[in-house]
């Protein structure tokens, strides 16, 4: 089933892919995500980390009738990520900020024939303003979830032998990656709200190191010049997603996630 | 001493008051080179000091809320400024073009950031009923929208729908001596981006009420109306349309 999401995820971004940048999502989704989770809860949840936000498309948009869309459940507690993303910022983050998102893009899309959110990333800047803010916003934050884990769990697991080969083709090791995606996340380079990301190109053969305003994202045809791009990692650099714990220190919030 | 750094010169004379005015001088706005090197005799833009305690706007903003935004986001725009500024004073003395052009977004950041919040300051007092009194800013608020209520409204849905960072602003339009409703993404100062001179802004950027209003900011804008010192307000006016 997780092989037809992929398939599926080819069919909706109708791109041609080498057989190997399938293997090489599957290898890193699985590599960057949780080896495991406590909460039975979260079945739907889990298969999205799994999945690193493809399936997790199809599972959010298989909610009720009336709203297409749901926040999806968190895969961890909300103090899980502590000492690094705290509490308080975990729960207001998830069951207000997302929820908005949520709210908006199901508001924007009443009436409207229901796809998953992933559908709707291509043409965003075509669709209007609360389908790329809110629409974004809901992929985004949904993305972000995905990719942490607790400290205990998240330092076991490590890049797979593709997804490092990749690393150190494109940056020469995973501490210049790391180097730079701190640079790009910088308050003087991304200016205002807006994310940074990992992501990999079109052929599949090198990663690059981007940012994207308020809630664009690598998806959406027309925002990067390099033309799409597909993210593997992403970190929210609005000030609501570290100003509680770090306020003013940007800096060091991304350099604690990481 | 090169033709630029004479202009930059002049200009710097003429700027000596910004630290602590409340509008910029129309020449400064419109010459972005200007502007940019308008630093006070001294070469230095400073953190200009609140005409208020920290404590002095609660319960609306709170005084954490005002000491983290004055001695650290502003104070870190003031310090940036003066980087760009350097740099770009060493660019134009070398005839450095390339540097000079790609200092130009680290300077609009770090600039409009130390404008927009010095204007900030000062259009907003402790909550005692201020309230704007009869007067050419009660006039052209009528006669451009309606009833002040209107104005209210219009002003605070726009500025509420900011996207990510930014500010909303109240603005006189010189050419047609109207006042107008604005926003501005990021730290893009009001002038420089619309040509309306600034009467009051409000900062949406979450620094300004997250403390406080968490993710709420229909809250924080609602409940800022109560802050506006309509007395600097009047005074932006009268000296806009003297220009």
């Amino acid at each position: 089933s997780f092989r037809k999401d992929i398939i599926y995820f080819f069919k909706v971004t109708t791109m041609k892919f080498a057989a190997t940048l399938s293997t090489l999502f599957l290898a890193s989704a699985s590599a960057w995500s949780m080896s495991s989770t406590d909460n039975p809860s979260t079945k739907n949840a889990r298969r999205n980390i799994l999945s690193k936000g493809i399936a997790f498309a199809a599972t959010a948009a298989a909610g009720s009738a009336a709203n297409a869309y749901v926040v999806p459940d968190l895969p961890y507690p909300f103090e899980a990520l502590e000492p690094y993303i705290d509490t308080p910022t975990m729960k207001i983050h998830h069951d207000k900020h997302h929820a908005t998102y949520v709210a908006n893009i199901n508001k924007a899309r009443e009436g409207k024939e229901e796809v998953p959110i992933l559908d709707l990333m291509a043409d965003a800047l075509d669709a209007g303003t609360a389908v790329r803010n809110s629409g974004g916003g809901h992929y985004n934050h949904a993305f972000f979830w995905s990719e942490m884990a607790p400290h205990d769990k998240a330092k076991n697991t490590k890049p797979s032998k593709q997804l490092a080969e990749l690393i150190k083709k494109s940056f020469g090791s995973e501490e210049e990656m790391k180097k730079q995606f701190e640079a790009k996340a910088a308050p003087g380079a991304t200016f205002g709200s807006g994310w940074v990301w990992v992501v990999v190109n079109q052929k599949g053969d090198g990663l690059s190191i981007v940012n994207t305003a308020n809630q664009d994202n690598p998806l959406m045809k027309g925002i990067l010049e390099e033309g799409v791009m597909f993210p593997i990692l992403g970190l929210d650099v609005w000030e609501h997603a570290y100003y509680l714990k770090y306020q003013n220190r940007r800096p060091e919030y991304v350099s604690s996630w990481w | 001493m090169s033709a630029g750094r004479k202009i930059f010169l002049n200009s710097a004379f003429r700027a000596a008051a910004h630290v602590n005015s409340s509008t910029i001088p129309k020449e400064l706005a419109k010459t972005s080179a200007a502007f940019l090197s308008s630093a006070p005799a001294g070469g230095k833009h400073t953190l200009p000091d609140l005409a208020y305690d920290y404590n002095a706007l609660e319960p609306i903003i709170s005084a954490e809320t005002m000491e983290i935004h004055h001695s650290k986001h502003h104070n870190t725009y003031v310090t940036n400024l003066n980087v760009g500024l350097e740099k770009l004073d060493a660019a134009v003395s070398n005839g450095d073009m390339s540097s000079i052009i790609g200092l130009q977004g680290a300077l609009k950041f770090n600039g409009g950031g130390h404008l927009n919040h010095t204007l900030f300051w000062e259009n907003l007092a402790p909550s005692n009923g201020n309230k704007l009194l009869d007067g050419p800013l009660k006039g052209l608020i009528n006669s451009c929208f309606g009833d002040f209520e209107s104005m209210k409204k219009q002003m605070s849905a726009d500025t509420i729908a900011v996207q990510g960072s930014g500010w909303g602003w109240l603005g006189f339009n010189t050419k047609t001596g109207r006042i107008e409703v604005a926003t501005c993404p990021n730290q893009d100062p009001l002038e420089a981006t619309t040509g309306l001179v600034p009467l009051f802004g409000v900062d949406v950027w979450e620094h300004a009420y997250y403390v406080d209003y968490r993710n709420v900011r229909p809250d924080y804008v609602s409940a800022i109306w109560d802050l506006i010192n309509w007395d600097t307000v009047e005074m932006r006016l009268s000296k806009a349309m003297k220009d």
